[in-house]
């Protein structure tokens, strides 16, 4: 047989040697982890943390957050809510089908207003902005536990309270027109601000382009260190975190102990239970995993 | 202890962890590049590709093997995507359709590992561990292999033959790659990363449905993190809690993807018979990631910006389990090295800190940098700097007794050039199409960073993104494709091309005259040089991107 080319040759040598190579770190090698993980004590979290009711089904993974909600995605109020998760599939949120995170920045702060005619669920051009989502959030975790749910650069009715402000010279001179830009007229009474430096804050018209307005985020008088936690307000990186903060779990025990119809103190030893301190007293944070806690609830303290 | 004490403690212990992995991994790998004898299993392989261990290659040749092994690469990667639906442990899954295959293939054969599609979605069980996983093993050998032959090249006299690259390219696979794998993906399982052949088991909540994923996660997560190639099995990558469950798998990961391109210098003060040429490179890196490190955990815990004051804290996009500063260096790690896997989620970083991830990107990823291309990228710099050392004295230059002559400073100057020139070309001619902007998620000058990221991360083979940015169009995965490739290549020839004209030389002995490359004026000259250099790239564009953003 002729010889080959040099350099066909030397692409099939490349061909073989991605063939075994395939065989040893494509197959061998994951095969042989997946062998020692069937030792036991590694098996159960081989699996993937899987928890089984008395009938033996799965309910869950410890590792893997659910949304406590009912069906229309308001929160079951009998139970530890869990972060906002941006993993929204079919089923909701929470769905391990679409792990991810929101990807906003952070100033992520106008609004892109809905067709009045349509409205927010309507209009699938409308999005709210990263600081109305939290803005939001805020407000209903606050009206849920009873505490104050305002938090910096958002309005009373829990929108991004954000002006866009119109200069005499482009960027710079006096102040010709200010529009607050997440507070759409057929919504809003009056804008969260009367006035901006002398001129009176208008609603935002549906449709209007205010592009050339210098984005003016208002930090307002809200404290500095609110109330609902930072975890209760932000969506997680995996949309799948299972847990909250302490703190986030502290805001909510009241509520689970009146639902629940017992003390306080019970339920905080059951959140004590599922949290976990930091590894070796300096890896990451204290966390409360919110699947365990509520199952636990339920087997405990089960709603009669 | 308060959150930023616990971080701090946290990054002590990672430094302490690879200090103390320092000697005996790199003089570990320099046994295994070094070897005389052929084992029996090693023999086996060199027969069923054809090669001959016995014979050394000139760069021009090691370049082709390198080359050809790449291309085939790309080819029996992106076929193995076109007929998944035809193969078993497909997750049920069509055919990933071409333009995106030829994007994936790429990018996993680069080291990039840049991602346009969502992983427990896309691609199943078999494609994931037989394809991908794959390339994270061979992508991450070629690195190590080219920086093998570099140092070679200073360390050979009088010669042109640099290594096999067949022989290379397996040991360092057989040797390095897979035992650490194997040690840490076992451990990983211990933390609760899955490793399974489930597709899916449904469960019934407490409230409805949930379709739980499974794959063999454990054994990608090592390689993926060790051969710093970052292209995870879920689209929420190392965020995902099946990827990496708790805050100690945490930590073991940042290891994995740091432990390499701090142990090469050893390995390369080994191979030059000077371990103080290590130690100074070793400073280097080091040096620049605790900068690095400290500007974006510190950005992190001052949550500037109008969105993180309103939350009280840099949370968005972050897990509860790792908090802020663990976070923070999971970031900077990821972007220092050419890893590119993600904990948290940079997109929603506080301006400035993603605006360090974005430099630590254009520094060329030298510190430490990818596996392998940390080190070559830090040896030009090294060059570079021996030049301008050169230049301010009169002498000619001259790096561990070889002399920098014109071929060797224009084949280190033209490597310099590569990434800069793609990376702001690239963005120049993708603002200039207007339906691109449409790509950017977010208004003003945050969008410009997101294509900025995107570039910087293509070219440099990082693989991490600003992921609001919507990649996944014919423009993008083109343009991202052609990055990755000539990002990834280009610098390979050239870094080869020195080794071959290094070698040649008959090394100059020593004298009083002669710049100690070992001593902390060296040190402090390289990170100098490396700063300034860079800064005067892209400072301009950086203003317009999240310096703006920042300041508004």
């Amino acid at each position: 047989m002729a010889r080959l080319p040099r350099w066909i040759s030397q692409h099939l040598a490349a061909l073989r040697a991605v063939l075994v190579l395939t065989a040893i770190t494509g197959v061998l090698y994951p095969l042989a982890v997946l062998a020692v993980a069937q030792i036991p004590g590694l098996a159960g979290k081989a699996d993937g943390s899987l928890i089984y009711d008395d009938a033996g089904n799965v309910v869950g993974s410890s590792l893997i957050g659910q949304e406590f909600t009912d069906a229309d995605g308001e929160a079951l109020l009998q139970y530890f809510q869990s972060r906002p998760s941006m993993a929204a599939g079919e089923t909701g949120a929470y769905d391990p089908l679409a792990s991810g995170a929101s990807n906003l920045g952070p100033e992520n702060v106008v609004d892109t207003l809905p067709d009045p005619e349509l409205g927010w669920d309507g209009d699938a051009n409308a999005a709210k902005s990263l600081l109305t989502q939290v803005c939001e959030r805020s407000l209903a975790i606050g009206e849920r536990e009873g505490v104050d749910g305002s938090r910096p650069y958002c309005t009373d009715t829990g929108i991004g309270a954000v002006l866009g402000v119109y200069y005499s010279e482009g960027t710079t001179g006096d102040v010709t027109r200010v529009v607050s830009l997440n507070e759409q007229c057929d919504t809003t009474e009056t804008p969260f601000l009367k006035e901006y430096e002398g001129v009176q804050v208008e609603c935002a018209a549906y449709g209007d382009d205010h592009a050339a307005a210098i984005i003016t985020p208002i930090a307002g008088d809200a404290p500095a260190d609110p109330q609902v936690p930072a975890d209760a307000v932000t969506a997680s990186g995996s949309g799948l975190d299972p847990h909250i903060s302490p703190a986030y779990a502290e805001l909510q025990t009241d509520r689970i102990a009146a639902e629940r119809g017992t003390s306080t103190d019970e339920i905080e030893d059951l959140v004590e239970e599922h949290t976990t301190g930091r590894f070796l007293g300096f890896m990451g944070e204290p966390a409360v995993n919110v699947v365990e806690l509520n199952l636990a609830l339920d087997e405990e303290l089960p709603l009669t | 202890m308060s959150e930023t004490t616990a971080g701090v403690v946290f990054i002590a212990a990672m430094l302490a962890a690879l200090a103390l992995s320092y000697k005996p991994l790199g003089d570990y790998m320099y046994r295994v590049v070094t070897r005389e004898h052929h084992r029996k299993v090693e023999r086996g392989i060199y027969r069923v590709i054809g090669a001959r261990p016995g014979t050394e290659q000139n760069w021009a040749g090691y370049a082709r093997s390198v080359l050809a092994f790449s291309v085939v690469s790309i080819l029996v990667l992106f076929l193995f995507q076109r007929v998944q639906s035809a193969l078993p442990f497909s997750n049920g899954f069509i055919g990933v359709e071409p333009g995106l295959a030829w994007n994936t293939a790429v990018s996993f054969t680069t080291n990039t590992n840049w991602q346009a599609y969502s992983g427990e979605a896309t691609m199943g069980i078999f494609v994931q561990a037989s394809g991908l996983a794959v390339q994270n093993f061979v992508s991450a050998a070629v690195g190590i292999a080219v920086a093998i032959v570099l140092v070679r090249g200073f360390a050979r006299k009088a010669t042109d033959k640099l290594g096999n690259f067949w022989v290379d390219l397996t040991r360092i696979v057989l040797w390095v790659l897979l035992p650490i794998s194997l040690v840490a993906a076992i451990v990983l399982i211990g933390g609760g990363v899955v490793q399974n052949l489930t597709d899916f088991t449904s469960a019934s909540t407490t409230t409805g449905d949930q379709t739980i994923t499974g794959g063999l996660i454990a054994s990608q997560e090592a390689i993926k993190n060790l051969g710093t190639n970052g292209g995870g099995p879920f689209n929420a990558n190392a965020a995902h809690p099946f990827e990496n469950p708790t805050s100690w798998t945490n930590f073991v990961i940042i290891y994995l993807l740091l432990v390499i391109p701090f142990s090469l210098p050893r390995t390369f003060g080994r191979l030059v018979g000077q371990n103080r040429q290590g130690y100074a490179i070793a400073a280097v890196m080091g040096v620049i990631a605790l900068a690095s490190v400290s500007l974006v955990v510190g950005f992190e815990n001052m949550a500037n910006g109008t969105v993180p004051q309103a939350v009280s804290a840099a949370m968005e996009g972050k897990e509860v389990r790792f908090g802020i500063p663990d976070s923070g260096l999971f970031a900077a790690a990821t972007t220092l090295t050419s890893t590119g896997s993600v904990n948290s989620f940079h997109d929603s970083y506080t301006s400035f800190g993603g605006g360090v991830l974005m430099l630590d990107m254009m520094l060329g990823e030298v510190a430490p940098g990818g596996v392998g291309a940390g080190l070559y990228g830090m040896l030009v710099l090294a060059t570079i700097t021996v030049f301008i050392a050169g230049l301010m004295v009169g002498r000619t230059p001259e790096y561990l007794g070889k002399k920098i002559g014109a071929r060797e400073i224009k084949l280190a100057s033209l490597y310099f050039l590569v990434t800069p020139a793609l990376l702001l070309i690239g963005v120049a001619a993708s603002i200039a199409v207007p339906e691109n902007l449409e790509s950017m998620q977010d208004a003003g000058p945050h969008g410009l960073s997101e294509m900025l990221y995107a570039f910087a991360s293509a070219s440099n083979n990082n693989g991490s993104a600003f992921a609001g940015f919507g990649a996944n169009t014919p423009w993008f995965n083109t343009a991202l494709g052609l990055c990755m490739l000539f990002g990834r290549f280009l610098p390979i020839i050239l870094v080869l091309a020195l080794a071959g004209s290094l070698a040649k030389q008959k090394p100059v002995p020593a004298t009083a005259g002669t710049f100690p490359t070992h001593k902390p004026l060296f040190v402090g000259m390289v990170v100098g040089v490396t700063i300034i250099l860079v800064a005067l790239t892209f400072l301009p564009v950086l203003a317009l991107g999240p310096i703006a953003d920042g300041l508004q």
